[in-house]
């Protein structure tokens, strides 16, 4: 069973210098219930590992403009104008990734792979300080895992076992961090007793805590 | 016709019916407004959609159906969501057909920079480097010159790139250029202009075919 606790609870999980999760696609199918609560408690210094980082005034968009963060993995900030100004004053470390290499970095990270090679990035300033090989006659860049003390999702629809459903493109990062977080977290539209099992994207076993959207 | 119009009519017509096709934000999505009738094409947005529909009426938006740029979409028959590592196997295992990206620099050897410039704009890859190394067709669409007119086909990048060699075809509003390992062979031309001007225009060398480039039909 997932225990359901409170968008603050759910803050209260982290502290200065931990490394998050936070799923979305500029800010579409994030926890922003849970996100109020971070910036409330006002913890510092993390690292986050996301897509990108939202809008200024949306989702975790508002967490970089309370200089929540000294490290982002992402593969867009082209959304949020502070996260760039950040970066040029060197107030903030930003590491680029591209959106497929990110995406299997975390998968490789929540299944318990090594990391992988991939033709992307080859010949780019990705390529810079990586191992390169030669596979099939194709030149790879190998690429490591990443995962994060919490990953906080969101989910159009979670049952009392932690499983969820998610809605339309508010799927994204959400299903593969939900296997990279030390800790798991679904903030969820609807809470219901059980969802049908053929409705269900992310498996309950992953997920520790449910935050009820709004609570 | 205006310059984007034109090379989106040309663009358009550039796919196979049945092809799976990712377009870029900006101009290259312009090319979705002219596909010939009966071909059939499949669009996918990787933010994790396939065989989505235009923007909905004002009030029918769905805020979590949007597309790469977080601008609100909607959903066809056919259509069907999955999660950003399905949505790169698609693009990286090479299972889209062909890509349509925008330009900062091309160059002779396909080498494409379109996703910064250091010290000035920053935004990140997104998607576009895996785009650039798995799907089949690479299709680069760009003004000719910028807006300086300074010519952006060029002998080669000095801007960071986003792929190594991985450029099919350069479509500008005046002409049609296949990357080929001989080097840039002007294919087509505008009927508006000549191979002096395009050829002026163009810092890379371009290889003029035997017999001339072909003028381009809009229509």
């Amino acid at each position: 069973m997932a225990k359901v606790i409170t968008a603050d609870e759910a803050a209260a999980l982290i502290n200065d210098g931990d490394t998050i999760m936070v799923g979305g696609f500029l800010g579409i199918g994030s926890p922003g219930t849970i996100i109020d609560a971070l910036i409330k408690r006002n913890v510092k210094d993390l690292t986050l590992i996301s897509n990108d980082t939202a809008f200024p005034d949306k989702m975790h968009g508002k967490m970089i403009v309370n200089k929540q963060f000294k490290k982002i993995i992402v593969s867009h900030i082209g959304t949020n104008k502070e996260t760039g100004r950040q970066m040029t004053a060197g107030e903030l470390e930003v590491e680029l990734n591209p959106q497929g290499t990110l995406a299997e970095r975390i998968r490789c990270g929540g299944i318990g792979l090594g990391g992988f090679y991939t033709p992307t990035g080859v010949g780019t300033p990705v390529e810079e300080g990586k191992e390169v090989r030669v596979i099939d006659g194709r030149e790879m860049l190998f690429e490591t895992p990443l995962k994060a003390k919490v990953a906080y999702l969101k989910a159009a629809k979670g049952d009392k076992f932690g499983n969820l459903r998610y809605h339309a493109t508010g799927q994204n990062f959400n299903p593969i961090m939900a296997f990279a977080g030390e800790t798991v977290v679904a903030e969820v539209d609807e809470l219901v007793d059980f969802l049908d099992p053929d409705d269900v994207h992310t498996v309950g076993v992953l997920v520790d805590y449910i935050v009820r959207r709004g609570r | 016709m205006e310059l984007r119009e034109k090379i989106a009519r040309r663009g358009a017509k550039l796919f196979k019916d049945g092809d799976l096709v990712n377009l870029g934000i900006g101009m290259p999505t312009l090319l979705s407004n002219y596909i010939p009738e009966g071909v059939n094409l499949t669009f996918q947005t990787e933010n994790g959609a396939v065989n989505f529909g235009p923007a909905p009426a004002p009030g029918y938006e769905d805020p979590y159906l949007t597309n790469a740029g977080a601008n609100p979409l909607t959903i066809m028959p056919g259509g069907a969501y999955f999660d950003s590592a399905t949505s790169f196997a698609l693009i990286r295992g090479g299972h889209v057909d062909a890509t349509v990206l925008g330009v900062l620099e091309v160059d002779e050897k396909g080498n494409l920079a379109n996703y910064m410039v250091p010290g000035k704009l920053v935004p990140g890859m997104g998607g576009a480097m895996d785009l650039v190394t798995g799907a089949k067709l690479v299709v680069a669409v760009t003004e000719h010159c910028d807006k300086s007119g300074k010519p952006k086909i060029r002998k080669q990048c000095s801007l960071p790139l986003t792929g190594k060699q991985v450029v099919d075809i350069i479509l500008s509003e005046l002409a049609l250029i296949r990357v080929t390992p001989e080097g840039l062979v002007l294919e087509e031309i505008a009927p508006d202009t000549t191979i002096e001007e395009v050829v002026s225009k163009t810092e890379a060398t371009l290889i003029i075919p035997e017999g001339g480039p072909k003028t381009i039909e809009y229509f």
